[in-house]
């Protein structure tokens, strides 16, 4: 007998959205990203069953709670450790881990660093308002340089990390940036995200308007100068299309005019996602106020994942010794036969 | 020609550099004692270091071997042969050889800059210093390079070779097979067969020069011990416990998930598992200790049987993530192969003193079942039925081992597994009236949805949970009302719990209580002291939290209670707040198992005073060596 042909449902943004009230500050970043993200889901018609979203702990980390997917809010920094375990047991799944910068970078920077490393099947999301939230405004380790908080009255001296940089360091095969309120950007790549195999990094520069209000406002108010979208095989222009960037003879971008009073379009770097690291790598060191904050999908690349390597070890496994039987392990060692008599045979 | 000599039991001992091979030749003449049929207990005793220094003391291996004819339950209080390949193995154990026992020494080993290094001012082979022992000095260095003249081996090669001299000779005093050894020594070397052929010709003319000098003129016979029927194998606490655990997720319908961290001396848990992949066992060397145990959590939130395991500063590490786990209500394992603390303390040294961290190391209110192997065999039960009650009851559970039973072996007769009660899961799929923390009204375990369920999508998580919904509560009474659930469900694993493992009457002179790797000092002592018509029961305690039922109906009988454990007295703090009773400790922490004469000594005042004895509470063991 076979099944009847299941119903097909279309889910909507509704369907992803859980009973739960939602905590946030007014006005935080977080309630434009998590809309983006219920919305896209429903899109991409995934099935809320096979959907688990895993957290460390701070402000972004309350997500799960108000997706209606399978959800785990994890302890601090230790979300890629529990989605590494979770993705490995249920290949199954799509599992996508919501850190942010304390979170992901600081206390959690080891796991980070090792799922991308192994490249994890992971969709990691890291929320970056440059600021801890949930403690009450300490400066974090993608704060700027003398960031005034409360554990910095005089201002921060350490230099801050930088998420995409550490990000393509490590490994990670899909790496992307973009702001919290651009919904049709993140939708595009949270799309493609979904679609690639392997250890995914977006960083959403996100708002907080409590603590560190404003902080991205230059790169997303004057999107015309501040912010340059990546476009696969275009030039790499900004400021509509009358600036852009060229590569120096000391290997560095350069911002340059383009136009008849300025370089010739063809002199530009022109975008790759599947270019060299390196390339990615320079893109992603182009941070404001020097240069136009590049967002889009910055690198992709295909690497066998952590995860099919694994299943395929134990299938090797299991196809060259056979499936494991019970009475068998306990022979895999030197065994030797006591007779009715009470001595060895 | 030689005469042969019956014995009931030898203790050997094989000690010497660190990278002199000890533990291969302890491990190879195990074997042999074993293919004879004896009854076997081991105690490989190494150092931290990997290779120390040359001739240095505390460069110093050793490999205790116990075997016998009749049923024995430790390696040995004291050796009656000891091989030393060096004067620092001789210094340093010289101590424990018994009066009269016999010596072999590598005399070609004590030259001058070793000798120093020892802190001998003369040589004690030719000093007189060891005229109450029988000494065979033996140049065993010069002998192995001799055996392997017109080898293409260099000469550093050949001389490490030398161990499998030492073993060609004590295989000549016990009247072991030489050709069963032969085979092996082939087989193992078969990537490096210059090197196999080697050791070969080495263990030949060690074997060789047994039989030829005269020096020795004695073969000793241990006859084979009486066994029960069955199938036997040699096993180690490790190596039985990952077959357990494999076996617990079989019975349970489930496969083992493992993320584990290096660390002695748990390691040899992940590297049993990882050869056992065609079982569906996955393995993840994961970036540090608390990583595995969030792996392990995930990893138990998607379904499968979580496994993680460390020693304990690696399972300080992972405190958090337990508590995580006790929060969510979701079954793990976790293993501590115990070792000497605090800190990086004694990494190779056994030690029981993570009792505390087990039961109590967690922030707030967070308790766990905790189960304690008792030896290496017994690793293999105590691992399915931690397997069994972390399903059941939807809990964390600690299994404890320790360095001296992971690393110890004993013939262990095999189980019929097709007998092994299975505890299949069965999770939920009915989406009616679902509740994400309702219970099982008998065991309080939550029920356990996996991802992929479609109908049941919840949320779990480190925030206290409302009873029922399992939703975010900062509710006052919910909080208390989950920590009095969440102690109440490990209280409630106690009525499943079998007999308490009690050697002796349930009244008497003195009841010993002991837990996890002591069991076969204790028990030892106890027979001895029985079997002079003493008034001594021994009850071995499998659960430490929740305490077995069986305990609490007979503590009250006995005029002495005393615990003896290689800690200064955690069960024993434990057991007094509970019962109230002043009971006694007997207490070792030289990163040392306890000696059956420690625990003999320690008992027999308390079976013949009077119920008025003055002495100390707390009885030290033994005076720690003084340097």
């Amino acid at each position: 007998m076979s099944d009847p042909a299941p119903k097909l449902v279309k889910l909507t943004k509704k369907d992803f959205e859980s009973d739960q009230d939602v905590r946030w500050c007014p006005g935080c970043g977080d309630y434009a990203i998590l809309a983006t993200v219920q919305r896209s889901l429903a899109q991409m018609g995934v099935k809320r069953e096979t959907t688990v979203f895993v957290s460390g702990i701070g402000c972004s980390s309350r997500f799960p709670y108000y997706m209606n997917t399978y959800g785990f809010h994890s302890i601090h920094g230790r979300a890629p450790a529990v989605a590494t375990g979770l993705k490995l047991a249920r290949p199954d799944l799509d599992v996508w881990v919501i850190t942010g910068d304390g979170d992901g970078l600081s206390i959690g920077g080891n796991h980070l660093l090792h799922a991308l490393r192994r490249n994890s099947d992971l969709k990691i999301i890291l929320f970056n308002n440059q600021i801890y939230g949930l403690t009450k405004g300490q400066y974090s380790p993608t704060s700027k340089l003398g960031t005034r908080s409360g554990s910095t009255p005089a201002g921060s001296i350490d230099h801050p990390v930088n998420p995409l940089q550490f990000a393509l360091g490590a490994g990670a095969t899909f790496v992307a940036r973009c702001t919290d309120t651009d919904a049709k950007g993140l939708g595009a790549i949270l799309q493609r995200a979904y679609q690639h195999k392997g250890g995914v990094l977006i960083e959403i520069l996100q708002n907080c308007p409590v603590f560190n209000d404003g902080i991205w406002d230059p790169v997303k108010e004057d999107p015309s100068g501040k912010q340059m979208p990546l476009v696969d095989g275009k030039p790499l222009t900004f400021a509509g299309g009358t600036m852009g960037i060229r590569l120096s003879p000391d290997l560095r971008p350069e911002i340059v005019k383009v136009g008849d009073d300025g370089v010739k379009e063809e002199q530009l770097l022109v975008h790759n996602e599947r270019g060299s690291s390196g390339y990615a790598y320079l893109l992603a060191g182009m941070t404001h106020p020097e240069f136009p904050v590049p967002v889009g999908i910055l690198h992709v690349e295909d690497k066998p994942t952590y995860g099919q390597m694994a299943h395929q070890q134990i299938a090797d496994a299991r196809a060259k010794q056979g499936e494991g039987q019970l009475d068998k392990l306990l022979l895999s060692g030197m065994t030797w036969e006591v007779g009715p008599d009470g001595t060895r045979h | 020609m030689s005469k042969t000599q019956e014995l009931d039991r030898v203790v050997i001992r094989f000690a010497g550099d660190s990278g002199d091979g000890m533990q291969l030749t302890g491990t190879e003449f195990t074997k042999a004692a074993a293919e004879a049929g004896n009854d076997i207990s081991t105690f490989p005793d190494f150092p931290a270091e990997i290779r120390a220094p040359a001739g240095s003391l505390f460069g110093v291996s050793g490999f205790q071997l116990h075997f016998s004819s009749g049923e024995i339950y430790t390696p040995g209080d004291a050796p009656d042969v000891l091989v030393v390949m060096n004067p620092a193995a001789l210094k340093t154990n010289l101590k424990d050889l018994v009066d009269g026992g016999v010596l072999i020494a590598n005399s070609g080993a004590f030259i001058e800059s070793n000798l120093k290094k020892a802190g001998y001012t003369s040589n004690p082979l030719e000093d007189g210093s060891l005229s109450k022992y029988r000494v065979h000095a033996v140049d065993i260095s010069h002998l192995t390079v001799t055996a392997l003249d017109g080898s293409a081996l260099s000469t550093k090669e050949k001389g490490r070779s030398k161990n499998f001299f030492a073993l060609g000779l004590v295989f000549w005093m016990y009247g072991r097979d030489p050709e069963t050894e032969v085979r092996r020594i082939i087989t193992q070397f078969q990537k490096r067969p210059e090197l196999g052929e080697a050791n070969v010709k080495v263990f030949k003319a060690g074997y060789h020069y047994g039989e030829t000098a005269e020096v020795f003129q004695t073969v000793y016979k241990v006859p084979p011990a009486k066994f029960a029927p069955g199938m036997y194998r040699n096993i180690t606490g490790n190596e039985a416990l990952a077959m357990g655990l494999i076996a617990g997720a079989h019975l349970a319908g489930k496969t083992v998930f493992y993320a584990g961290y290096p660390i002695t001396p748990a390691s040899t848990i992940l590297h049993s598992l990882a050869k056992f992949k065609n079982y569906g066992v996955m393995t993840l060397q994961a970036e540090d200790e608390i990583a595995a145990m969030g792996a392990a959590l995930g990893a138990a939130y998607g379904g499968a049987l979580a496994v993680t395991a460390s020693s304990g500063p690696g399972i300080a590490l992972k405190q958090e993530g337990i508590g995580l786990g006790v929060m969510t209500e979701l079954p793990v394992v976790i293993v501590n192969v115990q070792r000497g603390g605090p800190s990086t303390g004694l990494p190779t040294k056994t030690e029981q003193s993570d009792l505390f961290q087990a039961i109590y190391g967690r922030n707030g209110e967070a308790p766990v079942p905790v189960i304690a192997a008792k030896s290496p065999g017994d690793s293999f039960y105590a691992a399915i039925e931690a397997v069994k009650v972390a399903i059941q009851h939807m809990v964390p559970v600690f299994l404890l081992s320790d360095g001296y039973i992971a690393n110890g072996s004993e013939p262990w007769p095999l189980p019929d597994v097709s007998k092994l009660p299975r505890f299949d899961v069965q999770h939920r799929t009915d989406p009616e009236g679902y509740f994400v923390y309702q219970r099982n009204q008998e065991t309080l375990a939550r029920e356990w949805v996996v991802p992929g369920t479609p109908g049941l999508e919840h949320r779990i998580g480190g925030i206290e949970k409302d009873f029922l919904t399992g939703n975010i509560s900062y509710e006052p009474a919910n909080h208390e009302r989950q920590v009095h659930v969440r102690a109440e469900k490990v209280e409630r694993v106690a009525r499943s719990l079998g007999e308490l493992d009690l050697r002796g009457e349930t009244s008497g002179d003195v009841l010993l209580i002991g837990w996890g790797g002591t069991f076969g000092s204790l028990r030892q002592a106890t027979e001895e002291l029985r079997s002079q018509g003493k008034r001594v029961s021994h009850a071995h305690l499998r659960w430490l939290s929740p305490l077995e039922p069986g305990l609490e109906k007979i503590i009250g009988n006995f005029r002495h209670v005393m615990v003896a454990e290689l800690n200064t007295g955690q069960l024993r703090t434990i057991l007094r707040a509970k019962f109230l009773i002043d009971i006694k400790g007997l207490n070792k922490v030289q990163g040392q198992p306890f000696k059956v004469r420690e625990v003999v000594n320690a008992l027999e005042p308390l079976c013949e005073s009077k119920a008025t004895s003055t002495a100390a509470t707390t009885t030290a063991a033994a005076a720690p060596a003084q340097a």
